[in-house]
């Protein structure tokens, strides 16, 4: 999902900018709440950050004979609300844009919100209501990361259709062809990230479950 | 690590190295990279007006990434075995 360098017109990198930032210092707020109500989650805090960074760093081989990143922020998302992760997005994809030279400064914005706001989003959202109609842990976490996964590339397709409108089909036809790039290459991946998941949800709750009842997520469900 | 657990990774595992084979040798360049032709395509005239600060070159880019993802592993690690081996403590005490 990362938008290179320059690749956006001005106007467009600023509007993102924009749109991003206060998600950005609303889950920095949100991170010191958290962490100064109940200060041992910050072993899940920084489980939850570590396994960003490792799925973010992967470059995955898809059918489409394209690669493409996993994301890794839809079990953060669920287990510490959707704006604790736009940090951590933030923080991999300012190190990305500055070392790797993937992504950008002033695509940052975009990036940002692709991936630190609206995958989150909609892995928390979908984990509220999956656990809320009482499946189980599983599964709601697999959708989760699923859904946030495809989510973000979709925004991805959409900010880049925005500013690059097809000359004949607009930007709708531009969407398209950018889904198109992104969306069938990141099925497969986003089916792995689910799994993947699953597997580190697992994890914490083995090794971890004295601290993970006291994540927002969990403290949510005792008192309901 | 249960055999769940097991079977999941597997699975994981199978989906990613499956879409290698079925590929066959496609190359496998970034999505990244081929939104960015697509951009070109769309808009022949668009100019970039900023360029990366810096860009490293591919095998250290790679070198890079990996870092990035031994780091999140190490940390996973450390936590997982420091609470193991917190419990395995707490059991001791216990006997």
């Amino acid at each position: 999902m990362h938008i290179m360098e320059g690749f956006l017109p001005a106007t467009h990198a600023a509007g993102w900018t924009a749109a991003a930032a206060p998600f950005v210092a609303w889950g920095a707020w949100r991170i010191n709440r958290v962490l100064r109500d109940h200060p041992e989650t910050r072993l899940i805090l920084g489980a939850a950050g570590a396994f960003t960074f490792v799925l973010s760093a992967l470059k995955l081989p898809s059918v489409t004979g394209s690669s493409s990143h996993p994301t890794g922020t839809g079990l953060g998302a669920a287990l510490f609300g959707p704006s604790v992760m736009t940090v951590v997005a933030t923080i991999v994809l300012v190190l990305q844009a500055l070392l790797m030279a993937h992504g950008g400064l002033t695509t940052l914005g975009a990036n940002v919100f692709a991936m630190g706001v609206v995958g989150p989003f909609v892995a928390w959202g979908l984990y509220r209501l999956v656990t809320g109609v009482g499946a189980g842990m599983a599964p709601a976490v697999f959708l989760a990361a699923f859904c946030g996964d495809i989510a973000t590339y979709m925004t991805t397709s959409f900010q880049l259709a925005l500013a690059f409108p097809d000359p004949v089909s607009g930007v709708t036809g531009a969407l398209a062809k950018f889904l198109s790039v992104f969306a069938v290459t990141q099925l497969p991946l986003a089916v792995a990230e689910g799994l993947v998941s699953v597997v580190m949800m697992n994890l914490l709750r083995r090794h971890a479950a004295g601290e993970l009842a006291l994540v927002p997520a969990f403290l949510k469900e005792a008192r309901a | 690590m249960t055999r769940r657990d097991g079977i999941l990774l597997g699975l994981a595992a199978v989906i990613v190295a499956g879409g290698l084979l079925l590929a066959g040798d496609a190359g496998f360049g970034g999505a990244d990279g081929k939104a960015l032709a697509l951009v070109r395509d769309l808009a022949p005239g668009y100019e970039p007006w900023a360029v990366p600060v810096w860009t490293p070159a591919g095998s250290l880019e790679g070198l890079l990434f990996a870092l990035q993802a031994a780091l999140g592993a190490g940390v996973i690690g450390w936590i997982v075995g420091y609470r193991r081996g917190r419990a395995a403590a707490h059991r001791d005490d216990a006997a």
